[in-house]
């Protein structure tokens, strides 16, 4: 029951071959079982998960067929749930309960979603390995071939959600992406996500990183699974100024379409020096398979490629030094009393923010500030738009665009680790995608030579998600991705 | 009209003992805008609410939450703009201004600094000698305010009233064209009397509702301008005048005792008559601005400003010039009428149809004294236009005359009936009888024979004692011409 793919488990359940309940249980069971090791969860809901599915069975018996009914869901915990401790992988939110629910996780909820608990992340998203987290580390699923002992990463920052789902302790999860949140971990850990369109998700309820790059995407086993989340997350939210006001396509029926005629530009950039050879040879089977699929493969250039990460890593701290400001212990989570007001505030931000959090608040102060905003935040918004303008240049000769979603496998924790420029390198890729606002996704594409998973991703036109999940389903039906992390190694 | 840059006999300076020095003073009017609903938040502006009772998530900053524009405080911000004669920007933008304190609760205000939703314009200021100035105003642009500090409430603890935060505001901004304490008074009644036509303040200073920085520099004629020192928050005219004098006069011994005055922010105590430093240019934050980034730019419609034009009020300018050229009333006179909407409605209802200028004298005369002495107001007043019209009626058909009238007028102010009843039970209804009117003369002058004789003699003054014994003898009630003409006949 726990090897269903959502789209199985629904006709299961409508099937009535198994209950919610059942499904529920069966989760929360390996949850009991598996999450000690990987710490994929920070908060687990299991009587709130009970009592939803439960509801989700009595909408069954009424022949309500909502999407999610009785499905059971990860959520990454910087998604506000009402009444259910939000912490957003932060010490600085202490005992926080949101007493509101995120507009995403209302419409899942409104869609029969049930909720196991609040997916592990990076510390406020800021993080590619999960291990920012101040509630520890998540371990991932998978192991090295050659290195059992080794625990490897789950990448980040939705790490806990893309355990959670790899390891088959959820059926989806719900991630954030703000230069590769989503696509990073899903890659590393053998499973499909997607950055939708900035705008197709509503912001309102997330805990903010970097408002003008911050989007909710779904993390599931297969492409299907995705499109099926993301029909029920996207949607116009007037409470989000920066929410699309556009009806939301059937993404189901687009993973269908097959891509016969469709153009897929290789941008030439995006081969970068040192790439594996695994990584290339994989990139360059993807766009076989898409040309024997029926469609044309084409050179297309993105010519401020390079200029992708330092420009995202003087936006994204800009805009969070800024988002962050709130967390100053005067009205709810952590408070470390001072003798005024900014002794207060310095001890608690100085306890409350991990080391990453204070790095990216320091640089995001610095580019902002006087004498300074030019030469970074000002110069950044620029080439962002010049970034944006390749996308824009490129898609009018593509309908969508392959690359490789991550430089690497996942690697162990503890690498990686010494420098934090090598760990920002880990979003090379996804990064260009979320400057631009364009969807992005990876799909579990192969195995590297130690057994790992490896990803391939598909960058669209904005707001066209359909074409994304068609060349994507594509992808993953000539893959034929079957690979499972052995759960058996896990034993603590 | 003055220019205020060349020296004159009625430039207004301060002598020091380098010789005469002039004001430069510039005012940033802080204008809470009347609306329902904060600016980003749909939480409730009624002033004078218990502590923390009208504060949503958003204006708490509580994780997740986003701001959504109100539309009507942009429609005021436009009223407001147009009332000042001033460019309205089609397209503006809202940027994050950054500092931390405990009644911020998101570690920024939203404020309007680079591009601001009104431009250039201007106002005219009316001066004691009649003259009249052009003063220029830089932009408007909408902010959130503050909560409130309470630093009274207990030993040790600051207490934070969140009520007033996320209120909208405007700040209207002057060129450096005010020249004396006299004219920055002008321009902030000018402004606030404009504001209240409009309906987009109500321009209570005691609650607060209108507040002005003070920007304020001295320099001798003809030198360009010197530094300047920014007075915040003063919340009167007649503190904002104080504040400039003293302000001025510091300024002005720094200077000649061989100084040099520092560009800071002070505050002036209205209790000592002098300014003190608030901090100083080192001490200045650096306010970090940036693009809201969950925001998106401000468009205006120009179909949608031209009806919000079209909807606007007569406004006080041109209600004076109308009032001068339709009723006939000298400038001094209708300046007086139209500084509140309130007087030029009670005075318009009390002179249509009627002797324009003797309304405009009543209201101006008796009127005014009444509720000066009653403590009243035209909104409480017990005198009604309609009845004060009723009054000058009675006066103009002969009823009674103008001594009775203004007795009646007591009696109303008094009983606040209407005074054709007060006229009939006191029986003050005026004597046209001219039987009645030629006995009276007749005792009159039988009483007085030698002054009577002595007006034959040439006194002819003494006719005037004559028309105030008779109008004595018929207890005020005589129709004054006709005992003019009754007199002139009987002592030819």
């Amino acid at each position: 029951m726990l090897d269903l793919t959502i789209a199985r488990a629904r006709e299961g359940l409508r099937s009535r071959a198994f209950s919610a309940r059942d499904l529920t249980e069966a989760h929360l069971g390996a949850v009991r079982t598996l999450n000690p090791v990987l710490n994929a969860y920070i908060t687990v809901t299991d009587e709130l998960a009970l009592q939803q599915a439960d509801a989700a069975d009595a909408r069954i018996a009424r022949g309500d067929e909502a999407p999610l009914l009785g499905i059971p869901l990860a959520v990454k915990d910087l998604f506000c749930t009402q009444g259910v401790r939000t912490t957003a992988g932060s010490a600085i939110l202490g005992p926080f309960v949101p007493p509101y629910e995120s507009t995403v996780t209302a419409n899942l909820l409104r869609d029969g979603a049930v909720f196991l608990g609040k997916a592990n992340m990076d510390e406020f998203a800021m993080g590619s390995s999960n291990m920012t987290s101040a509630y520890g580390p998540v371990a991932s699923p998978w192991k090295r071939r050659q290195d059992r002992a080794a625990v490897l990463v789950p990448g980040g920052s939705s790490g806990g959600s893309a355990a959670a789902v790899a390891a088959r302790i959820a059926l989806g999860a719900t991630g954030t992406d703000t230069g590769g949140s989503i696509r990073q971990p899903a890659s590393f850990s053998g499973i499909a996500g997607i950055k939708p369109t900035y705008g197709r998700c509503s912001r309102w309820g997330i805990v903010a990183f970097a408002s003008s790059l911050d989007q909710a995407g779904p993390l599931a086993r297969t492409v299907e699974d995705c499109a099926i989340m993301l029909g029920s997350m996207a949607g116009h939210d007037p409470k989000d100024s920066t929410s699309a006001d556009r009806p939301v396509p059937d993404y189901v029926a687009a993973c269908r379409r097959g891509v016969a005629g469709l153009r897929i530009g290789v941008p030439r950039e995006y081969r970068a020096d040192g790439m594996p050879g695994e990584i290339e040879a994989l990139w360059q089977q993807g766009l076989a398979w898409l040309r024997e699929a029926g469609a044309e493969i084409v050179d297309v250039s993105l010519p401020h490629t390079k200029y992708g990460l330092a420009t995202y890593y003087i936006v994204a701290p800009a805009e969070a030094s800024s988002n962050l400001a709130r967390y100053d212990g005067v009205r709810f989570g952590l408070r470390e009393d001072g003798a005024d007001l900014r002794e207060l505030y310095e001890r608690t931000r100085a306890k409350g923010f991990g080391a990453e959090v204070r790095r990216r608040v320091l640089i995001g102060t610095y580019v902002l500030s006087a004498g300074y905003y030019d030469a970074y935040y000002l110069r950044a918004q620029k080439v962002r738009a010049l970034i944006l303008r390749d996308f824009t240049e490129a898609f009018r000769h593509v309908d969508a665009l392959v690359t490789p979603t991550a430089p690497s496998a996942a690697f162990a924790q503890g690498e990686n680790m010494d420098d934090p420029v090598k760990m920002y390198l880990n979003d090379v890729f996804t990064v260009p995608a979320s400057m631009a606002g364009v969807p992005g996704m990876s799909v579990p594409a192969g195995l590297d030579a130690n057994g790992l998973p490896l990803g391939l991703q598909v960058i669209g036109r904005p707001f066209d998600e359909e074409t994304v999940f068609a060349v994507s389903a594509a992808i993953e039906a000539a893959a034929g991705f079957d690979a499972k992390p052995d759960l058996s190694l896990l034993a603590a | 009209m003055s220019e205020g840059a060349e020296v004159d006999a009625t430039t207004y300076t301060l002598d020091g003992s380098t010789g005469p020095w002039e004001v430069v003073i510039g005012l940033e009017v802080h204008a809470q805008v009347i609306s329902n609903a904060k600016l980003f938040s749909g939480a409730s502006t009624t002033f004078g609410a218990e502590p923390n009772t009208q504060v949503s998530f958003v204006d708490a900053a509580f994780p997740g939450m986003l701001p959504v524009i109100n539309r009507e405080c942009v429609a005021q911000a436009v009223r407001t703009g147009l009332g000042l004669d001033a460019h309205i920007n089609l397209t503006s933008r809202f940027d994050r201004k950054n500092y931390f304190y405990a009644d911020l609760p998101a570690g920024y205000q939203i404020s309007q600094y680079a591009h601001p939703i009104v431009g250039a314009g201007s106002v005219e200021i009316e001066l004691a000698d009649g003259s009249t100035k052009q003063i220029g105003i830089t932009r408007l642009h909408l902010e959130q305010d503050a909560g409130k500090s309470l630093h009274d409430q207990h030993p040790t603890k600051s207490y934070i009233d969140l009520n007033r935060a996320g209120v909208a505001l405007m700040e209207i901004v002057s060129e450096p064209d005010l020249r004396s304490p006299e004219e920055a008074g002008a321009y902030l009644r000018k402004v606030r009397t404009i504001l209240r036509y409009l309906g987009t303040c109500d321009g209570n200073m005691e609650e607060g509702s209108l507040r002005a920085d003070v920007n304020v520099s001295v320099r001798h004629p003809g030198e360009p301008f010197r530094t300047r020192c920014e007075v915040k928050n003063v919340n009167s005219v007649r503190f904002v005048m104080q504040a400039i004098e003293a302000e001025a006069r510091r300024q002005i011994a720094v200077w000649e005792d061989g100084g040099t005055v520092d560009q800071e922010t002070r505050l002036f105590d209205p209790a000592r008559g002098a300014t003190r430093s608030m901090r100083s240019k080192e001490d200045a934050h650096d306010y970090r601005y940036f693009p809201d980034p969950d925001l998106l730019p401000l468009v205006l419609d120009e179909h949608w400003i031209a009806e919000l034009k079209a909807g606007l009020p007569e406004l006080p300018d041109a209600k004076k010039r109308r009032f001068m050229k339709d009723y006939g009333l000298p400038a001094y006179d209708a300046g007086v009428l139209v500084a509140e909407q309130a007087t030029a409605d009670f005075y318009e209802a009390v002179a249509r149809g009627r002797d324009a200028k003797l309304a405009a004298n009543w209201v101006l005369g008796d009127f005014f004294a009444a509720l000066n002495r009653t403590g009243r107001t035209i909104a409480d007043s017990p005198v009604s236009a309609a009845s004060l019209g009723k009054l000058l009626d009675l006066m103009a058909d002969a009823t009674i005359n103008g001594r009775i009238a203004k007795e009646v007028f007591e009696a109303m102010v008094e009983t606040a009936r209407d005074p054709a009843e007060i006229i009939d039970e006191r029986g003050l209804r005026q004597v046209t009888d001219t039987g009645a009117i030629d006995v009276a003369v007749d005792a009159v002058l039988a009483a007085n024979p030698d002054k009577v004789a002595e007006f034959k003699g040439g006194k002819d003054k003494l006719f005037g004692f004559f028309v105030g014994q008779v109008m004595k003898a018929m207890a005020g009630k005589g129709n004054p011409a006709l005992v003019n003409e009754a007199l002139r006949r009987r002592l030819s």
